[in-house]
C-alpha cells in the first residue's frame, strides 16, 4: 500500500510539474473565455451596425406602422422616388437594401411578388424578420376583409401551461426539462472529456515508461498491477486538480470580465434572440425564464445526482483508463496506438451522441434505456437520464453491470499490461493480446 | 548455509515455448556468479523469475534459506540489460523514489545517496534531469540506484554495456568491492573477457537448458587440454623435434617472443607429465617459454555449446 502511495504521488507530480500541463491548466480557461468574449464582441459589433432599408410601396397597404425601426434596422419610405431611382440610390448610397412592393390585384399574388434588392445576400434570419412583418400585415388585412375584429383576435389570445407530474408527485415543467438537459448534459460531457483527456494521458505515461526502458527497474520493485493502478489514480488526481482550477478560473473570469468591460449579462441573454423569439420563449417557459430555470436546477435531485455522478465517474474512468493502460503496454510508440484506440473511442463517442440526440428527446425510450445499461456507454447516458428521474432498480442494474465490467476490464488490462510492458520490437495484434491474457503469471 | 540462492528445477513456459527447462543452480554466498549463455538462451527469463517479475511454472527458489517471497524484493538489486530512467525527472528525486520503492526510508536513502554520489563525484547532478545527462552519466546514476539499498543479492545484466573502458573499470572495481563487503553477485553476460576477470562461479544456459555450472577453476580443469606452448632454443632442432614427436603430440605454435628458436604446441600423451616434458627440454637446450594453454571462458563457452548440438 505504501508503494502504491509512492507511485500515485510520483505520477501526480510528474503530471502536474509538466510544463505543458501547467500551461494548459491556465491557458485553456483563458482561451475558452476569450473565445466566448470574442464571439460576443463580434456579435455586438455586428448588431451595432444599423441596417438602413428603404421601401417602395406601390400597393399602398404598408406604412411605417408595419416597418417599425428597431435597434438594428431602420426603414425609410422611398415610394415617391419610384422603383428605378430608388434602386440606383441604394446601389450608390450607404443603404443595406431596397424592398420593392408592387401593386397587385389580390393579397395572395402580392404576397409572392415582393422583391428585395441588396448588395450582399442577406442572412436568413433577417429575411425571416421582414417576411414575418409582411405576413402579419397581410394576415391582418385579410382578417379585416373577412369581417373579423382584430381587437377581438388580440383579446382572444390565451396561453396554457399544462403542469406535468410523475406518479411520485414531483412536478415536472418544461423549464425543469431544460434544467435536466443542462445538468445531465454537463455531467455526461464532463465525464466524456475527463475520460478522453486523462485516459490517453495514462496511456502516454505507460508508453513513456516503456520507451525510456525504466519499466523493468520499476517492476522489480513493485507489482505491475500496483504500477498500473498508481498510474490510473495519479493521473485522475492531476486531472481533478486541473478541472478544479479550470472551474475556478472560468468562474472568476465570467464574474470579472463583464464588470471590466461593462458587459450587461442580461443584455447578452437578450441580444442573441429577436424580440419575437424572446416572446415565444417567455411563453414557453411561463415567464421569468432565467430565474425560473435557476430555481428548477436547484429543485433537481442534486444530492442524488452528485452521488451517482461520483459513482459513474469513478466506474467509467476506471473502465476506460485501464483499457488505455493496456493499449499503452501493448505498443512501443504512440503512432502504433491507432488500431487499438478505435474500438475504445467508438463506444465513448456513441455514448455522447446517444446522450445528446436521444436522451434529450426521449429520456425513457428504448434506445436511451438500453444504452444506459451497457457499461461502455452507461456512465454518460445514464448521467444524462438521471435528472429526468430514473427508477432506482434501473440505476442499480446499470451500476452493477458497470462495476462488474470495470473490475473485469482492470483484470484483463492488468494481464495485458504485465506481459506487454516487457515486450519490445514486435508490433502486437489482437491475437497476441489474447495470448497474453491467457499466460499464467 | 553456503548458498545464498538455490534454484531448483525451475520450468518456465510462454505458451508453447519453453524458456527454461528444469534449470537448477546454486549460487554460493559472497561469490560473483557468471550466468552465461548465447542470446535467447533463457538468462533473462531466469533473472526475471529471481526478481519475481514473473513466476516459474514449476520449481522453487530459495533465497538465504527462505522460499522466495515478495518481501525479498528489498534484498535484491537488479540492473537490467534494458535500462533506463525517467527522462524528465531530476536525478535526486528519481533516486529517492526508486530507493523508497525498494523499501528504504527517505532519510536513509538520502544519506546513502550522498555517500555514493560523493564516491562517484556526481553530487552536482542532483538537480539535473536525466535527459540532460550523457548516456554514460545516466548509467552511473543507474548503478548507484541498483546498489543503494545494500542488497544481499545483486543482479547485473550486461553491466558494462554503455560504459567507456575507464568507467567500466570503475564499475568492475565497485562490483568486486561489493562482493568483498558480503554481497552475492549474479553477473549475466556474453562478453567472456569480463567473465575471466570477475567470476568465481559460472553457469552456462543454452536453449533453455543449463549445460554447465560450477567453480570457474574446476570447469577450466575439466576442460583442460594438457597442451603446453613452448619456446626452445637448441643447436640441433631436427633431432630434438623428432624425439619430441615420438613422446608427445607436437604442432607448430604462433606466439610473439623476443627469442629465436622453435615455437611449438606440445600435448601431453601416454601418461607423461609436464615435469617430464620440462626436464627433457632443459636437458637438450634453453627453454625461454613454457605455458600451459588454459582454456579461456570463451573456448569453454563455444565448446560446451557445440557439444550440445
Amino acid at each position: 500500500m505504501d508503494k502504491l502511495k509512492l507511485i500515485i504521488q510520483r505520477e501526480f507530480l510528474a503530471k502536474v510539474k509538466n510544463k505543458s500541463f501547467i500551461i494548459m491548466t491556465f491557458l485553456s480557461p483563458l482561451l475558452m473565455v476569450g473565445m466566448g468574449a470574442l464571439v460576443y464582441f463580434l456579435m455586438k459589433k455586428n448588431e451595432e451596425k444599423v441596417k438602413k432599408i428603404v421601401y417602395v410601396d406601390n400597393s399602398g397597404i404598408f406604412s411605417k406602422e408595419t416597418f417599425k425601426d428597431s435597434k438594428t434596422v431602420t426603414y425609410e419610405d422611398y415610394t415617391k422616388l419610384g422603383v428605378e431611382e430608388t434602386k440606383k440610390k441604394v446601389e450608390e448610397g450607404n443603404y443595406y437594401g431596397a424592398l420593392i412592393i408592387p401593386k397587385k390585384d389580390s393579397l395572395e399574388i402580392l404576397a409572392n411578388s415582393i422583391e428585395f434588392y441588396s448588395k450582399d445576400s442577406p442572412g436568413l434570419s433577417f429575411m425571416g424578420e421582414i417576411e414575418s412583418k409582411v405576413e402579419t400585415r397581410l394576415k391582418n388585412l385579410k382578417l379585416t376583409k373577412f369581417g373579423i375584429d382584430l381587437e377581438k383576435i388580440e383579446a382572444s389570445k390565451i396561453s396554457s401551461d399544462i403542469k406535468m407530474y410523475n406518479f411520485s408527485g414531483e412536478e415536472s415543467t418544461k423549464a425543469k426539462n431544460v434544467a435536466s438537459i443542462i445538468a445531465g448534459g454537463a455531467a455526461g460531457y464532463l465525464l466524456f472529456m475527463f475520460v478522453l483527456i486523462y485516459g490517453t494521458s495514462v496511456m502516454r505515461s505507460v508508453i513513456e515508461e516503456k520507451t525510456s526502458r525504466i519499466i523493468e527497474v520499476i517492476i522489480s520493485s513493485v507489482k505491475p498491477f500496483q504500477l498500473m493502478l498508481g498510474k490510473i489514480i495519479g493521473n485522475a488526481s492531476a486531472g481533478l486538480v486541473q478541472f478544479f482550477v479550470w472551474g475556478i478560473i472560468i468562474f472568476i473570469l465570467s464574474m470579472v470580465l463583464p464588470m471590466v468591460f461593462g458587459i450587461d449579462m442580461t443584455e447578452m441573454q437578450s441580444t442573441r434572440v429577436t424580440p419575437e423569439q424572446m416572446e415565444a420563449m417567455k411563453e414557453a417557459a411561463g415567464g421569468g425564464k432565467l430565474e425560473r430555470l435557476i430555481k428548477e436546477v436547484l429543485d433537481l435531485p442534486l444530492l442524488k445526482m452528485f452521488t451517482l455522478f461520483i459513482f459513474y465517474f469513478f466506474g467509467g474512468y476506471m473502465l476506460y483508463s485501464s483499457l488505455f493502460a493496456a493499449i499503452g503496454a501493448a505498443v512501443d510508440n504512440e503512432t502504433d496506438t491507432q488500431q487499438f484506440m478505435t474500438p475504445i473511442m467508438l463506444p465513448l463517442i456513441l455514448g455522447v451522441y446517444v446522450g445528446f440526440f436521444t436522451v434529450i428527446n426521449d429520456p425513457h425510450g428504448p434506445i436511451s434505456v438500453i444504452f444506459s445499461y451497457i457499461p461502455f456507454t452507461s456512465p454518460i447516458v445514464m448521467l444524462m437520464r438521471i435528472p429526468f428521474g430514473v427508477a432506482w432498480w434501473e440505476i442499480a442494474l446499470s451500476l452493477f453491470l458497470l462495476i462488474i465490467t470495470f473490475m473485469s476490464s482492470v483484470w484483463i488490462a492488468a494481464k495485458i499490461y504485465r506481459v506487454g510492458i516487457l515486450m519490445y520490437g514486435k508490433k502486437a495484434n489482437y491475437k497476441d493480446l489474447w495470448k497474453w491474457i491467457r499466460y499464467s503469471s | 548455509m553456503n548458498n545464498l540462492l538455490e534454484i531448483n528445477n525451475v520450468v518456465k513456459r510462454y505458451g508453447d515455448y519453453t524458456a527454461l527447462n528444469d534449470v537448477s543452480m546454486h549460487i554460493p554466498k559472497g561469490s560473483v556468479f557468471g550466468l552465461l549463455g548465447p542470446n535467447g538462451a533463457g538468462k533473462t527469463s531466469l533473472i526475471r523469475i529471481i526478481n519475481q517479475i514473473t513466476m516459474p511454472d514449476s520449481g522453487d527458489i530459495i533465497l538465504d534459506g527462505e522460499k522466495l517471497a515478495p518481501k525479498h524484493i528489498a534484498h535484491i538489486g537488479y540492473l537490467p540489460e534494458e535500462r533506463g530512467l525517467y527522462k524528465s525527472m531530476k536525478v535526486g528525486e528519481q533516486a529517492l523514489y526508486l530507493a523508497q520503492l525498494k523499501g528504504m526510508s527517505k532519510s536513509e536513502a538520502r544519506q546513502k545517496l550522498k555517500y555514493w554520489f560523493d564516491k562517484f563525484d556526481i553530487g552536482a547532478w542532483w538537480n539535473k534531469k536525466i535527459e540532460e545527462l550523457s548516456k554514460g552519466m545516466a548509467q552511473k546514476v543507474q548503478f548507484v540506484v541498483t546498489v543503494l539499498h545494500s542488497p544481499k543479492l545483486l543482479i547485473f545484466d550486461e553491466p558494462f554495456s554503455g560504459f567507456d573502458p575507464i568507467n567500466a573499470q570503475l564499475i568492475a572495481k565497485e562490483i568486486l568491492q561489493l562482493r568483498d563487503e558480503g554481497s552475492t553477485i549474479i553477473f549475466s553476460t556474453h562478453r567472456m573477457e569480463s567473465v575471466e576477470e570477475m567470476c568465481d562461479h559460472i553457469a552456462l544456459i543454452h536453449k533453455s537448458n543449463k549445460i554447465l555450472d560450477g567453480k570457474l577453476e574446476d570447469i577450466k580443469r575439466q576442460y583442460r587440454t594438457n597442451v603446453f606452448e613452448i619456446g626452445f632454443k637448441t643447436d640441433n632442432q631436427d633431432l630434438i623435434l623428432g624425439e619430441l614427436k615420438e613422446k608427445f603430440e607436437v604442432s607448430t605454435a604462433d606466439f610473439k617472443s623476443l627469442n629465436e628458436g622453435l615455437k611449438l604446441k606440445v600435448k601431453l600423451i601416454n601418461g607423461n607429465t609436464s615435469g617430464d616434458l620440462l626436464s627433457y627440454l632443459t636437458s637438450k637446450g634453453e627453454v625461454n617459454h613454457f605455458v600451459e594453454m588454459v582454456p579461456s571462458a570463451n573456448d569453454i563457452f563455444i565448446q560446451a555449446v557445440n557439444k550440445t548440438q
